[in-house]
């Protein structure tokens, strides 16, 4: 998928600039493309460091655990068909932690271990459960609060107030969430009466 | 309400170590080994963010947005969407790395503080990368129906990503 994308990028990119003449740019930006990869990149580095070493300080002193345990009965609610004391509702739980203060690459490992605990109590093994879809939809609206990257190239780039953008974030990603899990819902219920 | 935005991480970073502190674990050595993964993920994904730099600046400076989507722009005037945020818009869902660069080039045009800026920050923040995450959560456990899934993850990022823009004008 991401090929395709990659590959339209290029062609349309290179082809148009043909089309239109547009050589001289086209060159340049080919040529200067690699000093802006790596200014990103040093503008974000420092503070993926510096959050990913904060968070581990978060999860050995079990805090993130507490706050998973905290999580869970409103969990539970929302996938009526994992089991109370099943693992996978521990993993769900980090996950969205994780996630939340803005862990992307840690909230991985968790979603991969809630997922081959679920597939353990999935009926049809090609096909996914009910919970799993669930779980993604969460997953993908990102119920992000502190988004890291964002913030370290906003900062890289001047801005007066880095953070002014953490609210509006925490109230949009809030309704995409919602969102989801409400279609999620209707789309369950609707397939339970058939 | 801004106060909000300002104390969050301050505040987060303090629990945090305090919390570690008085559990009674090395706080300084959790940090280091933590900051040490966070150079092993950085490294691994400089060379996607290498790719997509390269794609999209391709893409932007051949001025294909302005040509073609300039027809729209009569339109987006008027609910007073900027033109250069749609490519990002679309590219959200497929690619974070694709939108982050887009951003990064928003940020270099406009500055972050720019209206175009902080709709583009909300925007990066407030969904993730559905078409990715789907296909590695599956993938990895071998599922290979994923009936509703794909439909329903869209969908909360259209509601994302329009609830960005209404609440971007509405607080700046």
């Amino acid at each position: 998928m991401v090929s395709y994308i990659w590959l339209f990028l290029i062609l349309i990119g290179i082809g148009f600039s043909f089309l239109t003449g547009n050589l001289d740019t086209i060159n340049d930006s080919i040529l200067t493309n690699g000093n802006k990869a790596l200014e990103l990149m040093l503008s974000i580095l420092p503070i993926i460091v510096l959050w990913t070493g904060i968070m581990k300080i978060a999860e050995e002193s079990g805090l993130l655990k507490r706050f998973a345990k905290l999580v869970e009965p409103l969990l539970s609610k929302l996938f009526p068909t994992i089991p109370k004391d099943n693992k996978a509702l521990g993993y769900i739980a980090s996950n969205i932690a994780a996630n939340m203060m803005g862990l992307g690459s840690a909230a991985t490992p968790f979603g991969l271990k809630a997922m081959s605990e679920l597939q353990k109590i999935n009926e049809k093994k090609d096909t996914a459960s009910t919970a799993m879809i669930t779980f993604l939809v969460l997953n993908t609206a990102g119920v992000t609060i502190v988004p890291t990257t964002v913030l370290a190239l906003r900062i890289a780039h001047g801005s007066a107030n880095p953070s002014e953008i953490i609210l509006p974030g925490v109230i949009a990603t809030f309704c995409s969430s919602l969102g989801g899990l409400l279609l999620d819902y209707f789309i369950r219920k609707r397939r339970n009466n058939k | 309400m801004n106060t909000f935005s300002k104390i969050v991480i301050p505040v987060f970073i303090v629990f945090v170590i305090f919390y570690g502190f008085r559990k009674k674990i090395n706080i300084y050595d959790a940090f280091l080994e933590g900051a040490k993964e966070g150079l092993l993920i950085s490294f691994n994904i400089f060379p996607s963010i290498i790719a997509m730099v390269f794609a999209i600046n391709v893409f932007l400076d051949s001025n294909f947005v302005n040509e073609f989507l300039g027809v729209l722009s009569p339109v987006l005037d008027i609910i007073n969407i900027p033109l250069e945020i749609m490519p990002m818009a679309l590219l959200r869902p497929i690619s974070g790395t694709a939108s982050l660069a887009i951003m990064n080039d928003i940020f270099i045009n406009y500055g972050p503080d720019s209206y175009i800026g902080r709709l583009a920050s909300v925007l990066q923040g407030c969904t993730d990368t559905t078409i990715y995450v789907l296909a590695l959560y599956f993938s990895s456990i071998g599922v290979k129906k994923i009936r509703y899934s794909l439909g329903v993850g869209l969908f909360a990022d259209l509601v994302g990503i329009t609830v960005a823009f209404l609440i971007t004008m509405l607080f700046f």
